[in-house]
């Protein structure tokens, strides 16, 4: 049965938010931008997911617990589908997100429109002291989306999520 | 899938094997450096340039199949087909070699990628251009990173400069083959599908001379020319490749974990 509370797209997405990103744990796939939109029909319920880098191998896992999550609640016919166009950006993250992101030790990607020009080196602010002495060590890090930096300040080495 | 007028289904299946192909085996080729790279930053950025090539060959191989509508999926085309099959430049099957000749190569590469995919945002195919445009941010990571590398390696040690130079007259007979046309892209250049190949050749070697001359190294001299990969015709490298890529799928059909 599907249950009432679940009748519309605000309702699905809320439920949605239960599930985290697994490479950024504070995250839920909703504010990261990557559920795209729902569509509820009476024998179908279609999820649109795009991806945040090609290669990204928490897709897999994230569309998983996505038709999980859907499936428990009841809904009939759950597809998900990738879309890539437009493309996924970090600018799409809510300004929870970045929120959450820096509270825990990542620093958050900058909005394009802070960007002279995206082929530059960029840096970040540390997530700690928050001071701008900071230095990009390698522009890939543990994950697709994230680079690394050191902190001169507090001497600290921290992550930051990649603007794309 | 709602495929453009006009085109024959089995040319743009062809079409986009080719765009496959070529990320799907640099991106292989690049994840031979897990583990090996000289230093661990460097380690981790190549495995994320080799996640980002199979991603994007994924992507583009899922279109093929759709395309070719006959139920083929993206994992039989990648690990089921024989390197006769392949439309993979061969500047991409050749073997990693030294640090210098991994990084020439994807240098030479990224630049080719990014004005390619520059102008295939434009395709009149929408699930294509889509692809591309996603593509396309990953690219410009990529080819800033090789791009420094080119700087460090060319105006560093006296050894590092040699080990370049002597990389890129190694690849520089198989750079022709990307800049390279033939009736199936000049039919789907036509219908504004593909971007014209022939046309980016200038900007590539103005931007490649650039930074070779920033980093201290010179262009190298023509030479013959080697190509064939598109149409099937590989180096002997491209079997070793593929028997290593496929084993696994061949031996143990339909496994997942």
């Amino acid at each position: 049965m599907v249950s009432p509370a679940l009748g519309d797209e605000a309702a699905v997405l809320r439920l949605l938010s239960s599930i985290k990103d697994p490479e950024v744990p504070v995250l839920n796939v909703v504010e990261m931008g990557i559920v795209r939109r729902v569509e509820l029909g009476d024998r179908e319920t279609v999820v649109q997911i795009t991806p945040t880098y090609s290669g990204c191998p928490a897709m897999e896992v994230i569309e998983g617990q996505i038709r999980q999550v859907l499936e428990d609640s009841g809904l009939p016919g759950v597809r998900l589908k990738r879309v890539y166009a437009p493309p996924w950006t970090t600018d799409w993250m809510t300004e929870e997100a970045r929120r959450k992101l820096r509270d825990y030790g990542i620093a958050p990607p900058a909005r394009k429109q802070e960007l002279v020009q995206l082929d530059e080196e960029v840096s970040a602010p540390c997530p700690y002291c928050h001071s701008i002495e900071t230095e990009l060590r390698s522009a890939f890090g543990p994950t697709a989306c994230k680079a690394l930096h050191f902190c001169r300040a507090c001497c600290q080495p921290f992550e930051s999520f990649k603007t794309i | 899938m709602k495929l453009p007028e006009s085109v024959d289904r089995q040319i743009l299946f062809e079409y986009l094997l080719r765009l496959g192909d070529e990320r799907l085996v640099l991106g292989h080729r690049l994840s031979e450096w897990c583990g090996h790279a000289p230093i661990l930053e460097e380690d981790i950025a190549l495995a994320n340039l080799a996640l980002d090539l199979l991603g994007q060959s994924e992507a583009l191989l899922d279109l093929a199949s759709q395309v070719e509508g006959r139920s083929r999926t993206p994992d039989e085309l990648a690990f089921l087909r024989e390197a006769i099959d392949f439309r993979n430049p061969l500047i991409v099957e050749l073997p990693i070699g030294d640090f210098a000749f991994t990084i020439s190569r994807q240098f030479l590469f990224d630049v080719y990628s990014r004005l390619y995919f520059e102008k295939l945002e434009a395709s009149s195919f929408e699930p294509l251009a889509g692809i591309a445009r996603k593509t396309l941010q990953e690219i410009r990571y990529h080819h800033r990173h090789s791009r420094q590398w080119m700087l460090r390696l060319g105006d560093g040690t006296e050894e590092s400069n040699r080990r370049t130079r002597r990389a890129l007259d190694e690849l520089w007979r198989f750079t022709a083959e990307l800049f390279q046309s033939d009736d199936l892209e000049a039919g789907l250049l036509s219908s504004g599908i593909a971007p014209d190949r022939p046309a980016l050749f200038e900007a590539w070697q103005d931007e490649v001379a650039g930074t070779l001359a920033e980093a201290g190294l010179q262009l190298p001299r023509e030479e013959h020319r080697v190509s064939g990969g598109r149409s099937g015709q590989h180096t002997e490298h491209l079997g070793h490749l593929l028997a290593e890529m496929q084993i696994l799928a061949r031996s143990f059909p339909g496994a997942s974990w």
